[in-house]
C-alpha cells in the first residue's frame, strides 16, 4: 500500500458523494488528515442523512459481557450470515475495526446505554450468539450520525470541508478513463454545475425504495450509483436485497413508506400466529396451545433471533398458508405479555419505550395491551457497486462506501452491521486506502473547463429537458408505485424463473410507458421536487432490469435471494458453491440490453463452506 | 373524510406568498399528515397545479426534515410528535386546516412550505462537537460514566433539529436547540474538556444568525416532538455563566 506525504496531502481534492455514516465519518476524516473535501447531500443539511433512522445498534466485538466474543467469532458470523457469498479478507478487516468504532464514537460523546457500573452496555442481535450490539435507545443511528455530522461539521468550520446540501449528483465524470469529477443538480436553484477533483468517493446508500415501499427513507435511491454504472462501474449482486421481518405492516394505497420496528424487539418479543386458518380472534383470547410460535419451534437454538431472511420468509409462509393476523391478512403478532410479565413494564418500557410509542402513534393500538403486528419489508441492499479490498471500483478514482458497495455482507447482512460497515469504511478504511491510488496517480489539479465536464453537463441538460417535454398524463409517483409492485411480486421474498421472466418483460414496458406518459409540472431552472422524483424513478426503471438479470442468474438460494426452484424439502435454501460461489458484477451494455457478467470467484481459505443452519 | 386546506404558496424566497385553499378528499384516519398532503398533490398535478413543496424524507420522526404549522402549531401539537407521524385520525370530516411554513428571521422560506434551516448548522458548526481526531482514542469503557449521566446525555441529545422550538416561540429564540447541544456534551466527561469555548461560540453564533432572546414563554418545550425539556436551557445558562469570566482563543 503506498502512502501520500502528509505535507502533499493537501495538494489533493477529494469529492465525497452522500454524508450518511459512510460519507460523513469519510469526508471528516480525510479532511483531519489533510486533504480538501467537497461533500454533497440531497437532504437539506448534512445531518439529516438516511443514516439517521437506524433504530437497533453497532456491532463490536469487544467481548465486554465476557460470553466468549472474539474478532474471530465476529467474522465468521458476518461470513455465515451473509451464507457465504462475501470476501473473507474484507470481512475479517471489517470485524478486526469495528472496536475501534466504538472507542472513536464514545470519544465524540455519543451517549451509549450504560449499565449501573457506568460501563457500556450491549444487547442481542439475530444471528448471533453473543451480546455484541451496541445501543443509544432505540436511536443508535441517530446518535452515530450526530458523532460523525460533529466531526464533519468541525471540518466544515475550519474550512477543510466545503458542503453542498440540498445538491444532487447527476452524473459521473471520467478523464482517461479515471473518476475526476461529477455534475451536480442544485436543487433549490435548479442549476446544474459541475466539480473536479482528484478522486471522487460515492457514499449514496442503498437501493432499497426500487421497491417503492421501503423502511427506508423516501430521497433514498439508486441515481448517483447507476449513473456510475453507466459510465462503466460493474455492479455487483444487485438482486441481494434483504426483507426485515419487523416492521408495520401495509395498510393501504396510499402509503408512502412502510415503518421499522427494530429487530432488538425479537431480544423479548415473541412471534406468533394461530394456528388455525382464517382464525379471527383477537389475539389475547386465543389460548396458548392454540399459537404457534413457529420460529420458535422450527429453529430452537436461535428462535426469535434466527436471521433476518430466514424470519421473514417463515412470515410470508404462515401468511401464505392463510394464517396471517390484521385486517390485510398479511401479519404476525410479536408479543411482550410473556416479557412485560417476566420483567415488569417498567423494563420493557426502558429497553424499548420509544419504539412502543412509535408503533402506538401510527397504528392506534397500544403494544402494551394488545401484541404488536408485524410483516417484512424491504429495508436495505447487500449489492451495490463492485469494489476491490482498497474500495475502489473497477474505475480507477472512484471509490465507493457504506451501502452503496456491495463489500461485505454477501447475500444477507447480520442486524447491526451496517452501522459497523458505514462507519469502518468511512473512519478506518477509506482515509487510508485512497492514498494507494493518489500515491499511483498524483495530483492533477483537473479544471472543470475540460470538454468532458461540458459533455457530461449536456448530457444532464438533455435529459431533464426530455422528462420535462414528456408532457404526459400520469404522476412519477404513480409509475414508482407499479415498478414496486412489479418488483414485490416476482423479484421480492421468494423468487422463480417464469415470475423472473416476466418482470423483465413488464419492466421495459413500465418503463416506456414512463418516457411517453410523465407528467412533471414546474420549472427545471427551479426547486421541483416532481423533477427530482421522475429523474430518481427513470433511474429506478432501468436499474430493475439488472436487478431481475441478476436474481434469474443465479439458480440457487443463498441468504436473502431464496429461488423457489432450489430448496429442500423442510423448505430450506438450498445453497450450489460448485456453480455460484462468486460475486455476479454485471456490466452496462446499453438501456434495455441484457449487460455483462463478469464473475469474481470467491475463495474461502480459513472458513469451510457449511450449510447455514440456525436450528 | 373530506377536509378544507389552506395552504402558504410562494414560488421562491423572493416571492411574497399567499394562503390557497384546496380540498382534500377521501382521506383515512390510518393517513400521515404527509401522506394526505401526498393526496392532495397528486390531484393538483393532475389539474395542472404545481405541487405543494414540503420537506420530509425519513417520515418516522427521526431526520427532523418535515416541518409545517398546523392550525398555527408546530408540527400540528399532538404531544411528541413530528408532522409525519401525525394521523389524520386526529381530525374529522369537515375540518379546514391552516398549513403554513415555519416563520422565523433566521428560516428564511425556500419555496412553500420549506424553509433553510442552515442556521442550526452554523451553530453546531461554531462548537457543537468534542474536537477529536480519527484514531487516537482510549478504549470505550477507559472512562466510567455514571449511567443516570449517560441517560441524561442521552435525553438531550434525543433532539432532531427540526426547529419547532423557533417557529413556536415568539421571540424566534433557538435556545431550546442550542441548549438541548450544550447539555448533552456537558453531561459526558468527553464534553467538558471544551465546555467553556463551546457555549460561548455556540451561543455568540445564535446571535449573530439572528435568533431572539427567551423570556421563558416555554412554547418551545410543548411543541418538541422529542419531549426536550425546558431544563436545558437552566442548564445551558449555568454554563454560560461558568464560562463568561474565563478566556477563549
Ligand atoms: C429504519 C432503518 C433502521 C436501521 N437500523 C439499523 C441498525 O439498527 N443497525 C445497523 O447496523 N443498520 C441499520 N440500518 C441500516 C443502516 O442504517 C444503513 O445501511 C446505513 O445507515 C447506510 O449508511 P450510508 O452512509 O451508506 O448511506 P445513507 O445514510 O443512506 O446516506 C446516503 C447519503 O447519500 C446522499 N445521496 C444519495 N444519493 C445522492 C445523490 N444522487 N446526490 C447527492 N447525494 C446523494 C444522501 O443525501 C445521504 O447523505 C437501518 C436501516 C433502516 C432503513
Ligand atoms: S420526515 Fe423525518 S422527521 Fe418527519
Amino acid at each position: 500500500m503506498k502512502l501520500v506525504n502528509p505535507a502533499n496531502k493537501r495538494k489533493y481534492h477529494v469529492i465525497v458523494v452522500g454524508t450518511g455514516l459512510a460519507g460523513a465519518s469519510a469526508a471528516a476524516s480525510l479532511a483531519e488528515l489533510g486533504y480538501n473535501v467537497k461533500a454533497f447531500c440531497f437532504q437539506d443539511s448534512a445531518r439529516r442523512a438516511h443514516s439517521i433512522g437506524a433504530q437497533g445498534g453497532i456491532n463490536a466485538a469487544k467481548n465486554y459481557q465476557n460470553d466468549g466474543d472474539s474478532i474471530w467469532r465476529l467474522f465468521y458470523d458476518t461470513i455465515k450470515g451473509g451464507d457465504f457469498r462475501s470476501r473473507e479478507g474484507n470481512v475479517y478487516r471489517l470485524a478486526q475495526v469495528a472496536n475501534n468504532i466504538i472507542d472513536q464514537c464514545v470519544a465524540q460523546g455519543v451517549p451509549f446505554a450504560r449499565e449501573y457500573g457506568g460501563m457500556l452496555d450491549n444487547r442481542s442481535f439475530g444471528g448471533a450468539q453473543v451480546s455484541r450490539t451496541f445501543y443509544a435507545r432505540g436511536q443508535t443511528g441517530q446518535q452515530l450520525l450526530l458523532g460523525a455530522y460533529s466531526a464533519l461539521i468541525r471540518q466544515i468550520g475550519r474550512g477543510q470541508v466545503k458542503m453542498f446540501p440540498r445538491t444532487e449528483m447527476q452524473d459521473l465524470v471520467l478523464i482517461n478513463g479515471h473518476a475526476k469529477g461529477i455534475v451536480v443538480r442544485d436543487l433549490v436553484t435548479g442549476k446544474i454545475e459541475s466539480h473536479a477533483a482528484d478522486a471522487v468517493v460515492l457514499a449514496t446508500g442503498g437501493y432499497g425504495r426500487v421497491f417503492n415501499l421501503s423502511t427506508m427513507g423516501l430521497g433514498c435511491n439508486v441515481t448517483a450509483v447507476y449513473r456510475a454504472y453507466k459510465r462503466g462501474a460493474l455492479f455487483a449482486n444487485p438482486c441481494f436485497t434483504q426483507i426485515h421481518p419487523t416492521c408495520i405492516p401495509y395498510s393501504g394505497e396510499f402509503q408512502s413508506k412502510l415503518t421499522l420496528m427494530s429487530e432488538s424487539l425479537r431480544n423479548d418479543g415473541r412471534i406468533w400466529v394461530p394456528k388455525k386458518k382464517g382464525d379471527q380472534r383477537p389475539p389475547n383470547r386465543i389460548p396458548e396451545d392454540e399459537r404457534d410460535y413457529y420460529l420458535e419451534r422450527k429453529y430452537p437454538s436461535f428462535g426469535n433471533l434466527a436471521p433476518r431472511d430466514i424470519s421473514s420468509r417463515s412470515a410470508k409462509e404462515v401468511c401464505d398458508e392463510g394464517r396471517g393476523v390484521g385486517p390485510t391478512g398479511y401479519g404476525v403478532y410479536l408479543d411482550f405479555a410473556d416479557a412485560i410479565k417476566r420483567l415488569g413494564k417498567h423494563i420493557i418500557e426502558q429497553r424499548y419505550g420509544n419504539l412502543f410509542e412509535m408503533y402506538h402513534l401510527i397504528t392506534d393500538e397500544d403494544p402494551y395491551e394488545v401484541p404488536m403486528r408485524i410483516y417484512p419489508a424491504s429495508h436495505y441492499t447487500m449489492g451495490g457497486l463492485w469494489v476491490d479490498y482498497n474500495l475502489m471500483s473497477n474505475i480507477p478514482g472512484l471509490h465507493v462506501i457504506g451501502e452503496a458497495n456491495f463489500s461485505d455482507h454477501g447475500a444477507n447482512r447480520l442486524g447491526a452491521s451496517a452501522l459497523m460497515q458505514g462507519l469502518a469504511d468511512g473512519y478506518f478504511i477509506l482515509p487510508y486506502t485512497i492514498s494507494d491510488y493518489f500515491a499511483r496517480a498524483g495530483a492533477q489539479n483537473i479544471s472543470t473547463d475540460r470538454a468532458e465536464f461540458r459533455a457530461a453537463e449536456n448530457e444532464v441538460e438533455d435529459r431533464i429537458k426530455k422528462i420535462m417535454a414528456v408532457n404526459g398524463r400520469q404522476t412519477a409517483e404513480s409509475f414508482h408505485k407499479r415498478l414496486g409492485t412489479i418488483m414485490w411480486e416476482y423479484s421480492g421474498m421468494a423468487r422463480n424463473e417464469t415470475g423472473l421472466k416476466k418482470a423483465l418483460e413488464l419492466i421495459p414496458a413500465l418503463r416506456e410507458e414512463f418516457w411517453k406518459d410523465v407528467k412533471v409540472l414546474g420549472e427545471a431552472e427551479d426547486m421541483n421536487q416532481t423533477l427530482e422524483r421522475a429523474g430518481r424513478v427513470a433511474d429506478f426503471l432501468e436499474f430493475a432490469e439488472i436487478f431481475a438479470y441478476d436474481a434469474l442468474n443465479r439458480e440457487e438460494s443463498c441468504g436473502a435471494h431464496f429461488r423457489e426452484e432450489y430448496q429442500t424439502e423442510d423448505g430450506e435454501a438450498r445453497r450450489d458453491d460448485k456453480r455460484f460461489a462468486y460475486v455476479a458484477a454485471w456490466e452496462y451494455k446499453g438501456v434495455g440490453i441484457k449487460p455483462e457478467l463478469h464473475k469474481e470467484p470467491l475463495d474461502f481459505e480459513n472458513v469451510e463452506l457449511a450449510t447455514r443452519s440456525y436450528k | 373524510m373530506n377536509l378544507t386546506l389552506h395552504v402558504w404558496r410562494q414560488k421562491n424566497a423572493q416571492d411574497k406568498g399567499r394562503m390557497e385553499t384546496y380540498q382534500a378528499h377521501d382521506i383515512t384516519p390510518d393517513m400521515s399528515f404527509l401522506e394526505m398532503l401526498d393526496v392532495v398533490n397528486e390531484e393538483l398535478v393532475a389539474k395542472g397545479i404545481e405541487p405543494i413543496h414540503f420537506d420530509h424524507d425519513c417520515r418516522e420522526g427521526i431526520c427532523g426534515a418535515c416541518s409545517l404549522v398546523i392550525n398555527g402549531i408546530p408540527h400540528g401539537g399532538k404531544r411528541g410528535c413530528t408532522t409525519c407521524e401525525l394521523r389524520m385520525r386526529n381530525f374529522k370530516d369537515g375540518d379546514e386546516i391552516y398549513v403554513e411554513p415555519f416563520r422565523a428571521r433566521a428560516f428564511p422560506v425556500v419555496k412553500d412550505l420549506m424553509v433553510n434551516r442552515s442556521a442550526f448548522d452554523r451553530i453546531l458548526q461554531a462548537g457543537g462537537f468534542v474536537s477529536v481526531n480519527t484514531g487516537a482514542v482510549p478504549d470505550g469503557n477507559a472512562v466510567p460514566i455514571p449511567k443516570t449521566d449517560a441517560d441524561r446525555a442521552m435525553d438531550a441529545a434525543a433532539c432532531i433539529g427540526c426547529g419547532a422550538c423557533v417557529a413556536a416561540c415568539k421571540n424566534a429564540s433557538a435556545m431550546l436547540f442550542v441548549a438541548a447541544k450544550v447539555t448533552h456534551l456537558a453531561w459526558l466527561p468527553q464534553g467538558k474538556v471544551e465546555r467553556e469555548r463551546r457555549v460561548k461560540k455556540m451561543v455568540a453564533q445564535m446571535d449573530k444568525e439572528g435568533f431572539g432572546n427567551c423570556t421563558n414563554y416555554y412554547e418551545c418545550e410543548a411543541v418538541c416532538p422529542k419531549n426536550i425539556r425546558v431544563e436545558v436551557i437552566a442548564r445551558m445558562n449555568r454554563e454560560y455563566l461558568r464560562a463568561l469570566p474565563k478566556k477563549i482563543e
